[in-house]
């Protein structure tokens, strides 16, 4: 991809400049934070719009647990910030670079928000949707908007900032976002079964999940990727006297399965970043992110085994990440048939060209659709094909 | 509050609209006896009346499609009810429209505690959700304080919160999705059983639309296992600004309560006189701080936030030894707003959200407003996130009272977004918070939700006269008026 990048905007006239432009010129823009998931979606080639420089934390006061930040701002900066203040984003956000082949570090905040970015503890915490509390973003309409608030709890107007979340740039432009920010657990642990099958995993962590113990991740790599006996992790975390109790909840809760074991902070910390990285996965195989009820995991990843299939579990099996060379319809009707649905996220240049990275919607939804993207971007000037959109619209 | 101009051409209609829904509702499903009407002219913002057209009551979704598709056909305006009791007259109805009433849609449909959901049918009850999972162990979340009569529908519509939701968030963030059915009579599933969408988060919008977008027919929520235990702290305090610092350190402290809600004097005595049930009636700051979890977690939270109270300067502090102890902890704040029918004939319940820190200096300046008003105001908060509910003491049978009343409830929203909050927290803006829309947005932040709407409803039939103080036609706010851009490379290859 060698797309011309327009002069990089600092401020919000710049970007309002960038958008009459393009809109004038009838020519797409695209609008890129750190570039770290460059390669989802269909090649092309229209000029980036580069927010990278709104880079700066506008506000942060801990107690209000709220945080103001340029949505270019990079992710590692404010997770090292509110880290500081025993703080964390809950939704877990992470850097796709490493498992894209690309260097760490280029993942902006405005990026994991526009892609909607959630780690292992969305099962708990909720998703980028649920901590993005306000913005101020430039429509294709070339217009300058505010949405949401700066406060945590609050229901004035259309909740725009949970169609932020998740809108891979086919808007608006962010310039600022407001985040929910909360405390970090002083303490974590991990809890492992070994050696369960799919099913029996899922319904372990069913149970643990239903369970008083207030599990914040659950996950489960198959023995082919485990190295051994497969792994089923239970992540806690908060104060010290909870977290060893919870941890004995959920040995009992689990007994039925298995032995119940407690891997030291090191081994723990491979799982949970294993799981950012994907590196169990790693390769040039085709990665697939399919998100079901945990109910219909166990299915969806028999469906495709057979074919090649290699996966594990996320988000107590609501979240398969899947590597298949092979039909990308077989995937997709894989997942649909488990109730759910399938981003491509990591596939050959040829492969992105034609297949959409999104799961298609059914007709109704992907008209409402088409007609709300319409709303903020009348001339499509953010349609730039990646992600297969003048098809949608028609 | 001024509504739409009632369509005259609509009421000439009014016998052919109500034989048109008796064909599609059979039955004792069109209500248009004029005195059969009356329970339905207002909701839980009770100022304001208005008999509506006609009252379906549908029973299937088809039904609901039918009406819908009909009278979006023949313009004829609708507008959604669930159990009525919005408290910002987001169920207000119009004399020139249907109003379709969800109250037959009761059905749980299905609970699977394994993906640990439940998929029920909108005009079921907060409660009924909680009801219906109990006995295995879990429970909704959000619990409005309505929740015995509000319904999941409603819920939906006004994004509803409660005492709980600074742990455990409001309606949107216990949501998985929703099957609605447009103002044209198509219908639509947004969201599903997984926890993210295939595409946009439509269903992160119709959440709190105010009933706006669409009519819902199901809903699919997220159920929690009933956390172990449940304590509760009673904490008194000399002045406002320690109880505030109290909360604000509590969280600082990396404790997010279950609930910590704050009531100011006036409302702390007015409760107690009400209830009995021991609350100190010398301070100036009442806190209830309630910590839920493994029992080992309660405890060692509840002895953390009594040393922070302690350090805050606080000069009472009681913490639940049993259930019968923590519910009466409650039982004060749960009767607040009752309670206040001691104090005055009428109540007027405001539900601004502001940032914590400027809490003491809103409420110095909401009491200086009390002076120049007349009019007492007792405050009841919940702390944890700022969302403070001022009751403004009045009596309607006093001339002008009312008019006062509402005069200084604008005038504490105004404070709201003035300090950097907003009009309303979790009660909706509806008929009541409309005209204060452009205190907190531009003519622009407005048009770009409006336009939504417009993607949903481009006729603008459904609900009109709620949340926006202008409806635009949608063809007005598409136009185009570009401005800025210089094309400062005009050799730039555009494509």
């Amino acid at each position: 991809m060698n797309a011309s990048s327009l002069p990089k905007p600092s401020t919000s006239n710049d970007v309002i400049d960038a958008i009459a432009d393009a809109v004038r010129a009838d020519a797409p823009l695209e609008i890129r934070g750190g570039g770290s998931k460059a390669t989802i979606g269909a090649p092309r080639n229209a000029p980036i719009l580069d927010m990278s420089g709104f880079d700066t934390v506008i506000d942060y006061d801990p107690a209000e647990l709220v945080l103001t930040a340029g949505a270019g701002t990079p992710l590692s900066g404010i997770s090292a910030l509110v880290e500081s203040e025993n703080q964390m984003l809950a939704f877990e956000p992470f850097d796709h670079g490493p498992l894209l082949g690309q260097v760490a570090g280029a993942a902006t905040i405005g990026g994991v928000i526009a892609a909607g970015v959630a780690g292992s503890r969305r099962v708990s915490g909720g998703g980028a949707r649920d901590h993005l509390l306000g913005f101020e973003g430039i429509s294709g309409r070339g217009e300058r908007f505010v949405a949401g608030a700066k406060v945590v709890k609050n229901v004035t107007g259309y909740d725009l900032p949970k169609l932020a979340a998740g809108s891979w740039g086919r808007l608006f432009a962010m310039t600022q976002l407001t985040l929910k920010v909360l405390p970090r657990g002083r303490e974590s642990a991990t809890c492992i079964v070994e050696g369960l099958s799919p099913t029996q995993a899922v319904a372990a962590m069913a149970r643990a999940m239903g369970s008083q113990a207030d599990v914040s991740a659950a996950a489960y790599l198959p023995a082919a990727l485990a190295g051994g006996a497969s792994l089923t992790a239970l992540r806690v975390e908060g104060f010290g006297p909870s977290v060893a109790a919870r941890c004995t909840m959920i040995e009992v809760a689990l007994a039925e399965f298995g032995a119940v074991g407690r891997v030291d902070a090191a081994t723990a910390g491979k799982v949970w970043t294993d799981l950012r990285t994907l590196a169990p996965l790693a390769g040039t195989a085709p990665l697939w992110r399919i998100a079901t009820p945990p109910s219909t995991a166990p299915s969806l990843v028999a469906a495709l085994e057979p074919f090649g299939a290699q996966w594990l579990f996320d988000w107590a099996g609501g979240l398969t990440w899947l590597t298949l060379d092979g039909d990308p319809a077989r995937v997709r009707a894989a997942a649909a048939a488990a109730s759910g649905h399938a981003i491509l996220v990591r596939a050959p240049e040829a492969m992105r060209r034609i297949v959409p990275a999104l799961h298609p919607q059914a007709n109704g939804v992907a008209a409402l659709e088409a007609r709300v993207r319409r709303a903020f971007d009348p001339n499509g000037v953010f349609e730039t094909g990646r992600f297969h959109e003048v098809a949608n619209a028609n | 509050m001024k509504m739409p101009e009632a369509d005259q051409a609509v009421l000439s209609r009014r016998a052919e609209i109500v034989a048109r829904l008796r064909s599609i509702v059979p039955g004792e499903g069109v209500i248009a006896d004029p005195d059969a009407l009356k329970p339905y002219e207002t909701d839980a913002l009770t100022a304001y009346r208005q008999p509506p057209l006609a009252v379906v009551l549908p029973e299937t979704v088809e039904q609901v499609s039918a009406i819908l598709a009909w009278c979006h056909a023949e313009g004829v305006k609708v507008v959604p009810r669930g159990a009525g009791t919005s408290l910002s007259g987001g169920a207000l109805p119009l004399a020139d429209a249907v109003l379709l009433g969800m109250a037959k849609f009761n059905r749980i449909v299905d609970i699977n505690y394994y993906d640990r959901l439940a998929v029920v049918q909108p005009g079921v009850t907060n409660l009924a959700v909680t009801r219906a999972v109990e006995d295995s162990g879990f429970y909704y979340a959000p619990d409005p304080s309505s929740q015995i009569a509000c319904s999941i529908g409603g819920n939906i519509a006004e994004n509803s919160g409660g005492v709980h939701c600074l742990k455990y968030g409001l309606t949107t963030n216990n949501v998985l999705g929703v099957q609605i059915v447009m103002m044209d009579g198509e219908v639509v599933r947004l969201g599903g059983r997984s926890l993210d969408p295939a595409g946009l988060d439509l269903l992160g919008v119709v959440v709190g639309s105010e009933g706006l977008l669409g009519v819902v027919t199901e809903v699919t929520v997220r159920i929690l296992p009933k956390p172990q235990t449940a304590r509760a702290l009673l904490i008194g305090f000399p002045s406002v600004e320690q109880a505030s610092k109290c909360v604000a350190d509590v969280i600082a402290g990396g404790i997010i309560p279950a609930g910590m809600e704050m009531m100011d004097k006036l409302a702390t005595q007015a409760a107690e006189a009400f209830v009995q049930v021991g609350y100190p009636l010398d301070v100036e700051a009442l806190l209830i701080v309630e910590l839920d979890g493994p029992q080992a977690e309660c405890d060692h939270l509840c002895a953390e936030v009594q040393t922070i109270a302690n350090a805050s300067g606080a000069v009472s502090c009681r913490t639940s030894t049993s259930e019968a102890e923590r519910l009466a902890f409650w039982a004060g704040r749960k009767a607040a707003f009752p309670a206040m029918g001691r104090l005055a004939p009428d109540f007027y319940c405001m539900d601004g959200t502001i940032p914590r820190r400027r809490m003491p200096e809103v409420l110095a300046r909401m009491a200086e407003m009390s002076k120049s008003y007349g009019l007492a105001v007792a405050n009841v908060f919940h702390a944890g996130d700022g969302n403070l509910h001022p009751l403004i003491l009045y009596d309607v049978n006093q001339p002008g009272q009312l008019e006062q009343a509402e005069a200084f409830g604008s005038d504490i929203l105004r404070l709201c977004v003035e300090v950097g909050g907003v009009l309303t927290g979790e009660h909706g803006v509806g008929v009541e918070k409309r005209d204060l829309m452009p205190v907190m947005f531009s003519e622009a932040d407005l048009a770009h939700q409006q336009r939504i709407k417009c993607a949903f409803d481009p006729k603008l039939l459904l609900n009109p006269g709620k949340v926006f103080p202008v409806l635009h036609r949608c063809a007005e706010l598409g136009r185009m008026h570009i401005h800025g851009g210089a094309l400062p490379f005009p050799d730039l290859p555009r494509f």
